[in-house]
């Protein structure tokens, strides 16, 4: 059951991390803002001159 | 989990594995008379791969490598919650393994399955294991090593100025043909198909729509918002049958491929110019669900219906006659394959964002080695959805007019008459089945994907009445993997076309300076698009020409990477060990250079660029036959550039071995000093 449960939670991490939730939790907590529209706007301002994650063929 | 076991159990559990991996691969290397089960593909590629990883990544780990659990890495000296970041092992795993899977390992081993299942086979296991494996575990693991450094900066402080401009140029150039080649294979999937057409134009308002719901209304609920993006593609899916019933709609989105090419330069140019939240980001989260999920559904079909493969072992057209690609098995089988086995592109994730989460060294095995396993897995699963189709059926989805003729008759006449019977009202009864008008030379892989895709789906949910949602929903799937390369790939090639630019004049390497934007987002997609505009009018259906040219490019990376690698492993005083990446090296070496031998001076007009420049020029002169003439040429001139770039690298790493090992040069790597780790258990 323990290992289930964290198997899932692991699963559950890497999605956050895939799809950048988790990016932008850290991101609130580094610039202590509340999450909102300005505030993931300003996450996306900070990243938008980043070149994005390359994918691969 | 077997080391933690005594050691008599565990002989005999390896031994176990080993008699299950000789045993499953002698059945599929020397089956010959009947259909084998596709089972005995997966017995063999699943014990050969826990093979590699419990034997050989542990060896090249602990006697090359010495990976030290005791040295801090860059995500825990550097850490900045950022780019710099301590993460899970399984949580790196998935990240990186998102960004190395794409479309190469579904539409390679479907091309080289005109070969029969074996060779592609083959290769993809002991390519993967030998060569993909270790060269993305080493990159990954002298990335972290050296601060999370690109593979670009590597090459030149370990090789050299020459390898770092090389590896930059190669990198510009293989974005640049591998957008142009996965363009071709959408256009292709789509063409005078208004289901198809009509799911993936939806797919645009559908990730505007997320970005917007991202910005606006639920900031940060990604996961969420993928989940409502794959409801309404799964309703676009749906849609798209209605509009392929209905005359009006349909003739809207029935487009040819010349249209579908304009549409999709002019789309990319537009996703790498709007802002990345807006567009390019929400896609590529929409587009992950969907592959993540899909290559796991497809896996649990494989193994629950266990198909029969009807491709033989073998074709005939080993002899390089094949219909698909030209070419003979060696080397185009080796070049065709590409990220299945080894990926030269897998050498810049390794080196890019990776590196930068990695909490432990011990940790880049399983994260570098590991994820090529998983990825060689994904070639194996679409070389069975390629060889579970009747052959007949096979090549008459993927050959081009130009070789089996204009009409169904003509084309199955020729198809039969190679030993691979198929009629015309098979194919009209399979494209019924599918809701398609017509499957004949739909070449570029990704419709034969798809057929077989839909045959395995269909035969575990929903039976054949649903056969044609299946279909529509695989080429959704790999077009939306395709679009989200392009996308990507788009931008990324632009940020490196404004960093270069910005050594020139300084605004053009502002990132956020529109003009410059615009500017180096046109001359890139004026660049793939050059090529995918010449593989839409080659009459020889252009997969014939580009993705060997892609393959190419692809494995002349992976040479670049493997030079960085021996070097640095000659300067650790390892070069009794430095076969390990130097084996692969020389054969990619073998297979590139006689690739690129082939498709430059090779007699035969359907290989050799030049011999098809020499018969077009032979013929009657018009301005298409002018253009095909100028494109053939440019061809030819690009592989040669590549290959004169690449043997500069050799021949300067070469140096190097030899100046270390002769002892005339000083054996320095550029690591950083070693500092012990303060990370707790917990936390790593």
């Amino acid at each position: 059951m323990m290992t289930a449960r964290s198997a899932l939670r692991i699963l559950i991490s890497a999605l956050r991390e895939i799809f950048d939730e988790a990016a932008y939790a850290r991101f609130l907590e580094r610039t202590r803002m509340a999450s909102s529209p300005s505030a993931y706007a300003a996450f996306w301002r900070e990243r938008e001159n980043n070149a994005p994650k390359p994918r691969c063929c | 989990m077997l080391d933690g076991m005594n050691r008599p159990v565990s002989i005999l559990a390896w031994g176990a594995v080993s008699l299950v991996a000789a045993g499953a691969t002698a059945v599929v290397a020397v089956h010959r008379s009947e259909p084998i089960n596709a089972l005995w593909l997966v017995a063999a590629a699943t014990c050969c791969y826990a093979l590699g990883y419990r034997f050989y990544s542990k060896f090249i780990a602990a006697k090359i490598l010495a990976v030290d659990a005791l040295r801090a890495t860059p995500a825990e000296r550097l850490e900045n919650g950022r780019d710099f970041l301590v993460t899970n092992k399984w949580v790196v795993f998935g990240h990186h393994f998102a960004a190395i899977a794409g479309p190469g390992p579904l539409v390679g081993p479907v091309l080289a399955a005109q070969f029969g299942y074996l060779p592609g086979t083959l290769w993809v296991l002991a390519g993967a294991v030998f060569a993909g494996c270790v060269q993305d575990f080493v990159i990954l693991l002298f990335s972290v090593r050296r601060d999370g450094k690109s593979l670009t900066e590597m090459a030149k402080e370990e090789t050299g100025a020459v390898g770092g401009i090389v590896a930059y140029a190669a990198v510009i150039a293989i974005l640049i043909i591998l957008l142009a080649v996965v363009a071709l294979v959408v256009v292709n999937a789509l063409k005078d198909s208004p289901w198809g057409t009509f799911t993936i134009a939806m797919t645009i308002p559908i990730a505007l729509l997320m970005g917007i719901y991202l910005r606006r209304i639920r900031p940060g609920k990604v996961l969420e918002v993928s989940v409502l993006g794959f409801i309404l593609v799964l309703l676009a899916i749906w849609g798209g049958q209605w509009i392929s019933l209905h005359p009006g709609p349909a003739s809207v989105f029935t487009l040819s491929a010349p249209t579908l090419a304009i549409s999709i330069i002019i789309y990319a140019f537009a996703a790498s110019v709007v802002p990345v939240w807006l567009l390019l980001a929400p896609r590529d989260y929409l587009s992950t669900f969907v592959k993540l999920g899909t290559i796991g559904l497809l896996g649990i079909g494989i193994v629950a219906i266990h198909p029969t493969l009807h491709m033989p072992a073998f074709t005939r057209f080993v002899d390089g006659t094949g219909p698909v690609f030209a070419g003979k098995i060696f080397p185009f089988a080796f070049i065709t394959i590409a990220c299945g086995a080894i990926s030269g592109f897998h050498s810049l994730i390794s080196s890019g964002t990776t590196p930068k989460l990695i909490a432990r060294e011990t940790e880049t095995r399983m994260v570098g080695y590991g994820s090529m396993l998983a990825e060689s897995a994904v070639a194996v699963m679409a070389i069975i959805a390629a060889c579970v189709l009747q052959p007949g059926v096979y090549f008459a989805i993927n050959s081009p007019a130009g070789i089996v003729g204009q009409t169904a008759v003509s084309a199955t006449t020729t198809i039969s008459n190679w030993g691979f019977p198929v009629t015309a009202a098979d194919m009209q009864a399979l494209a019924h089945a599918v809701g398609e008008q017509t499957l004949f030379n739909r070449t570029g892989g990704a419709p034969a994907f798809a057929v077989g895709m839909a045959h395995i789906f269909s035969q575990t949910l929903g039976g054949g009445t649903v056969m044609a949602l299946w279909y529509h929903f695989a080429v959704m799937f790999e077009a939306l993997f395709i679009l989200t390369i392009l996308d990507a790939g788009t931008r990324v090639a632009r940020f490196m076309i404004q960093d270069a630019l910005g050594h020139i004049y300084k605004p053009l390497g502002r990132t956020s300076w529109y003009p410059s934007i615009i500017f180096t987002s046109a001359l890139i997609v004026a660049a793939w698009g050059f090529f995918l505009w010449q593989g839409v009018k080659d009459p020889l259906g252009g997969i014939n020409s580009l993705w060997p040219l892609f393959g190419i490019a692809n494995q002349l990376l992976a040479t670049v990477a493997m030079c960085v690698a021996t070097t640095i492993i000659i300067k650790m005083h390892r070069a009794r060990y430095a076969a390990v990446t130097l084996v692969p090296l020389v054969w990619l070496v073998a297979i590139t250079f006689t690739a690129s031998w082939h498709k430059i001076f090779d007699l035969n007009p359907r290989v050799g660029f030049l011999a098809q420049a020499r018969f077009l020029a032979s013929g009657p002169a018009t301005s298409a036959t002018a253009r095909l003439i100028f494109n053939n040429r440019l061809d030819a001139a690009v592989t040669g550039l590549l290959l004169v770039m690449v043997t500069l690298v050799l021949i300067e790493s070469a140096r190097q071995w030899v100046g270390v090992i002769s002892g005339r040069k000083e054996a320095r790597v550029k690591e950083t000093p070693f500092v012990m780790t303060r990370l707790t258990e917990e936390r790593a």
